[in-house]
């Protein structure tokens, strides 16, 4: 249902227009984002590419409702999310946000986590929704592991159900912060793996910041490279390898052409942070 | 479920903790008694060490209190002081240290006051509640509640500033109010801070009642108390009931946090696989 949902409208198209944001610690403004736009069109897995605390974050925290745009706008599927009438975006389950550092409620089992979100909203009772929420956390393999708590399943597990949760409130667009950071390789493999699985079952737009090149263009249709602070939009490459995409993918000629491309336009960004970091610690 | 029950069982009954714990309990009586009886093998003391009644005197004397009824309500007067003072604490100082972490008002008002009077020991409180409070028993259960209240109030303050803001944004996400972001995560976020709250709490007021009953408990209204035990021993001059005294004191510490630990670990099983 979500599937087709999502398929055939093309719902979760997101439009930034010319987002600034100035943060403003103790009187010395910090310009953050600078006159960014970008369009990602529903049901389009777009990938952020950029150095460290280049504003990222930023970017994904004003779609989600976190903070506040200083300037610009931002819509979803045409409705205002924020804007100069409105700068703080309302936060909301059509948009869903799964955390760097990860947010499952250490309090709560798996099961407990992934229905949370239906049952405050009302919209299935507890019962309903403890019955869906292990109907997806099996779909994404973790059946065995309902009532295990977070602190109790690896990394990688917690990740999966973090995002099944995210999902259980059947959200527009899906925005990750860095979700796979500091996982190994193989951990990693399995993730992306699972991830593609689950867009292809759902095609919901994917909003996804990373470091990773080889994971930007595996994953992605667009990957979109950002300047150091302030973040602005530098290079948008497509990628146009068919899906679904497999382990293999990775080996082709045309996955190398692409990373190369990749490459060169963040390396350059990178070697600019890096000497802009020189510059304030001296 | 049974699983983890088994599991903490024999974590806590398990051979090696049990005879760990029996050999070291040993090993100290093995030392009290050859440090007390120093003096009658070797003609010299141990430097520093006076009269040391051995661990056999101070078990004999145990046997001879353990009868009367007398020691039983020592136990009976410390034991509920102490659970008036603390659960007084506890139920005004959780919501008084929730507010202060949810309310930027309310900490604005109270938090000042608050941290003037925190550093203030309990026990320099025990003058003035004498002369306040028309009864010695309530002056000590007002200074056994202090004990408890600045420090819980602290915990369950910190506890809750430190949850990680992440858990806020995504209950928030997902649609919830501030009557479930309250009840659902800032509450169980906070609980593991209650508790830490609550054993040092528990630890103070047990100092507390025990100096206080020195203190007030020779008086003709109040009184008793394994305080007043020890410090009717002293004035009566039996070292071995000084040191029954103070053994009864360590268990009585010992049962109220085992009590705060076994309910910690009821009231949070996320938290049994540490």
């Amino acid at each position: 249902m979500t599937k087709e949902k999502h398929r055939n409208s093309g719902l979760g198209a997101l439009s930034i227009k010319n987002v600034t944001k100035v943060y403003d610690p103790e009187g010395v403004n910090v310009l953050a984002v600078d006159d960014c736009s970008m369009e990602i069109a529903g049901g389009e897995v777009c990938m952020i590419v950029g150095p460290s605390g280049c504003g990222k974050t930023t970017l994904l925290n004003a779609i989600a409702g976190f903070h506040s745009v200083t300037e610009g706008s931002i819509h979803l599927d045409g409705d205002l999310l924020c804007g100069p009438s409105k700068p703080l975006a309302d936060q909301g389950a059509d948009r869903m946000v799964v955390f760097q550092h990860g947010a499952l409620f250490p309090w709560k089992t798996l099961q407990e986590n992934v229905a949370y979100g239906p049952m405050v909203q009302k919209v299935l009772a507890p019962r309903e929704a403890m019955d869906k929420a292990s109907t997806m956390l099996a779909e994404a393999g973790l059946g065995s592991f309902l009532t295990k708590y977070p602190g109790e399943v690896s990394s990688g597990m917690a990740r999966r159900a973090e995002i099944v949760r995210a999902l259980i409130n059947d959200p527009k667009v899906l925005l990750l912060d860095e979700p796979y950071r500091a996982m190994d390789a193989l951990t990693k493999q399995i993730m992306h793996e699972s991830l593609l699985e689950t867009y292809d079952r759902t095609g919901v737009t994917i909003f996804f910041i990373t470091h990773d090149l080889e994971e930007a263009i595996f994953l992605g249709d667009k990957v979109h490279i950002v300047t150091t602070r302030p973040c602005q939009l530098k290079k948008t490459v497509e990628v146009k390898i068919p899906r679904p995409r497999s382990y293999e993918t990775q080996s082709s000629e045309a996955f190398r052409k692409l990373l190369e491309e990749v490459s060169d336009a963040v390396h350059e960004e990178a070697v600019k942070a890096f000497q802009a970091g020189e510059r304030e610690m001296a | 479920m049974t699983a983890t029950k088994k599991s903490f069982f024999a974590k806590f009954t398990g051979q090696v903790t049990l005879k760990r714990g029996v050999s070291a309990i040993l090993i100290f009586l093995v030392i009290w008694h050859v440090g007390a009886l120093f003096d009658d093998w070797f003609g010299v003391d141990i430097i520093g060490i006076g009269l040391v009644p051995p661990p056999a005197d101070v078990f004999a004397a145990f046997l001879e209190v353990i009868p009367k009824i007398g020691y039983w309500q020592s136990w009976v007067s410390s034991f509920s002081r102490v659970l008036t003072g603390f659960l007084v604490a506890m139920l005004i100082g959780i919501p008084f240290g929730l507010l202060l972490a949810v309310n930027r008002y309310f900490r604005g008002l109270f938090f000042p006051p608050f941290e003037i009077l925190r550093p203030i020991p309990p026990l320099a409180w025990v003058p003035a509640s004498l002369i306040f409070w028309p009864t010695n028993e309530m002056s000590i259960a007002f200074v056994t509640f202090l004990g408890a209240f600045f420090t819980i109030v602290i915990n369950v303050l910190g506890g809750a500033r430190s949850i990680d803001i992440s858990y806020l944004r995504a209950a928030q996400s997902m649609g919830a109010s501030q009557f479930d972001l309250f009840w659902k995560i800032v509450l169980p976020g906070t609980l593991p801070s209650i508790f830490t709250g609550a054993a040092v709490g528990m630890g103070i007021t047990w100092e507390v009642v025990l100096a206080a009953e020195m203190i007030s408990g020779g008086g003709t209204q109040g009184g008793g108390g394994l305080g007043f035990f020890i410090w009717n021993s002293y004035m009566g001059g039996s070292l071995e009931q000084i040191v029954v005294g103070m053994i009864s004191i360590g268990i009585a510490g010992y049962l109220s946090s085992s009590a705060i630990r076994k309910l910690g670990y009821f009231m949070m099983p996320w938290r049994r696989l540490f």
